[in-house]
């Protein structure tokens, strides 16, 4: 495989993003677009505003946190007593009854991973902006993981619908969706989009600025 | 077609030499995948598709679960839940676990069948570049496998409280999650691109 040490960037052509075709788009005026010929895409150099967008809604997903975790996920009510939920005291629940796998998977998926994307986002989004030459395979490798593992977020959100949903028996016991479920729901996805704004061409990019 | 191609995560560009049976080509600067032999990819995943879109129509029409407690049973299957959901006013929830675990999958699957079916009978058919692109774009939000994981989390959990039936609509979803993410897997999206850049002709 023969390396050229040249980025599409330097040759001035343009990678579609949804199906890869290198192109080499002509100029065009402001307010003007190319399209992919080939999928017709928009195509972009690098995706638009990626650090502005990206942040923003890395910013919004901070904020929902607070209300995900702290607000109840489910209320159980049985034979009049009534009970709330959080994800952490579910975890903690999980914990005192011994069954540490399912803790561990709930732990991870609901506490660790969310709060993960957000730190390593703001840590990718910090090495642009300062243009930081640390270890640029390392933080891609970083991103692609966080990318990939996000959706296993959604895991909490799918647990309170199946609970829902089978424990209806009325007399005996219910649950109910708690307002914590929709704002988790909604931190998963904002980081989802995040996770896909930010373009990790970006990284590579100020590697090459300072070697010139 | 060129064989020269850009690292979609670092641009760096690459001359891809002819890959063998089943060889990758990955990014010499960044490490990422670049592009895999995967032979006979459209037939595959023609064929699970159709494994999948019979899967699916499985998993939707029976019960998913039964609880029993007592002599009293509740069947359940997925739209139930949805729709329980919805009825507590859970609107927003109800949405997004109906699309990711609904609408989305079967979009994604009768797409790549309107997609690969007329390039497999090496015909043409209206729109398969938007709806190929759509079908792309739509994967990382089918969530059958995470509703999966969800699924065996509350069995655990409710293992206590009743005792939990699996009905026939579980295993065809457990294998419908299997299909569906080799649908993709098996299928080289740059044959698929290369077929409808064909097809269409002029460009």
């Amino acid at each position: 495989m023969a390396t050229t040490e040249l980025t599409a960037r330097h040759m001035g052509m343009v990678s579609c993003h949804t199906c890869h075709l290198l192109c080499t788009p002509p100029d065009i005026q402001e307010r003007q677009l190319a399209c992919c010929p080939r999928c017709g895409s928009t195509l972009h150099g690098r995706k638009p505003n990626s650090l502005a967008r990206c942040l923003a809604l890395v910013i919004a997903a901070s904020v929902l946190m607070f209300p995900a975790q702290m607000l109840p996920i489910t209320i159980t009510s049985a034979l009049g007593h009534t009970q709330s939920d959080t994800i952490l005291s579910g975890v903690i629940y999980f914990i005192h009854s011994g069954m540490w796998p399912i803790a561990l998977v709930i732990f991870i998926a609901s506490v660790f991973v969310p709060f993960c994307k957000i730190l390593i986002l703001i840590l990718l989004m910090l090495s642009v902006q300062f243009r930081w030459r640390w270890n640029p395979r390392d933080r891609t490798r970083l991103y692609r993981i966080t990318e990939l593992v996000g959706r296993w977020s959604m895991v909490d959100v799918y647990v309170v619908t199946i609970l829902v949903a089978l424990v209806k028996l009325g007399a005996v016991a219910s649950i109910d969706a708690g307002p914590g479920a929709a704002f988790f729901a909604a931190v998963v996805i904002l980081t989802m989009y995040a996770a896909e704004y930010f373009d990790p061409r970006l990284i590579w990019d100020v590697m090459e600025e300072t070697d010139e | 077609m060129s064989d020269l191609m850009a690292c979609h995560e670092c641009d760096l560009l690459t001359q891809i030499p002819p890959l063998p049976k089943h060889g990758s080509a990955y990014c010499q600067r960044c490490g990422s995948l670049l592009l895999s032999s995967k032979p006979n990819s459209i037939e595959r995943s023609l064929a699970l598709a159709l494994a999948s879109l019979f899967l699916y129509l499985v998993a939707i029409s029976c019960p998913f679960l039964a609880m029993q407690t007592g002599g009293f049973e509740q069947q359940s299957n997925l739209i139930t839940g949805v729709w329980l959901l919805y009825k507590q006013k859970m609107e927003g929830m109800a949405t997004v676990v109906f699309l990711t675990c609904v609408l989305f999958p079967l979009l994604q699957i009768l797409g790549l069948l309107y997609v690969l079916l007329p390039i497999y009978l090496k015909r043409r058919a209206r729109y398969s570049v938007q709806i190929f692109r759509f079908v792309q774009q739509l994967q990382p939000w089918c969530m059958m496998e995470v509703f999966m994981l969800g699924i065996l989390v509350s069995l655990v959990k409710l293992a206590k409280l009743a005792q939990i039936i699996p009905g026939p609509s579980l295993w065809a979803f457990a294998v419908l999650i299997v299909t569906s993410a080799a649908q993709l897997t098996v299928l080289d999206t740059h044959d698929v691109w290369d077929a409808l850049g064909d097809s269409d002709g002029n460009h």
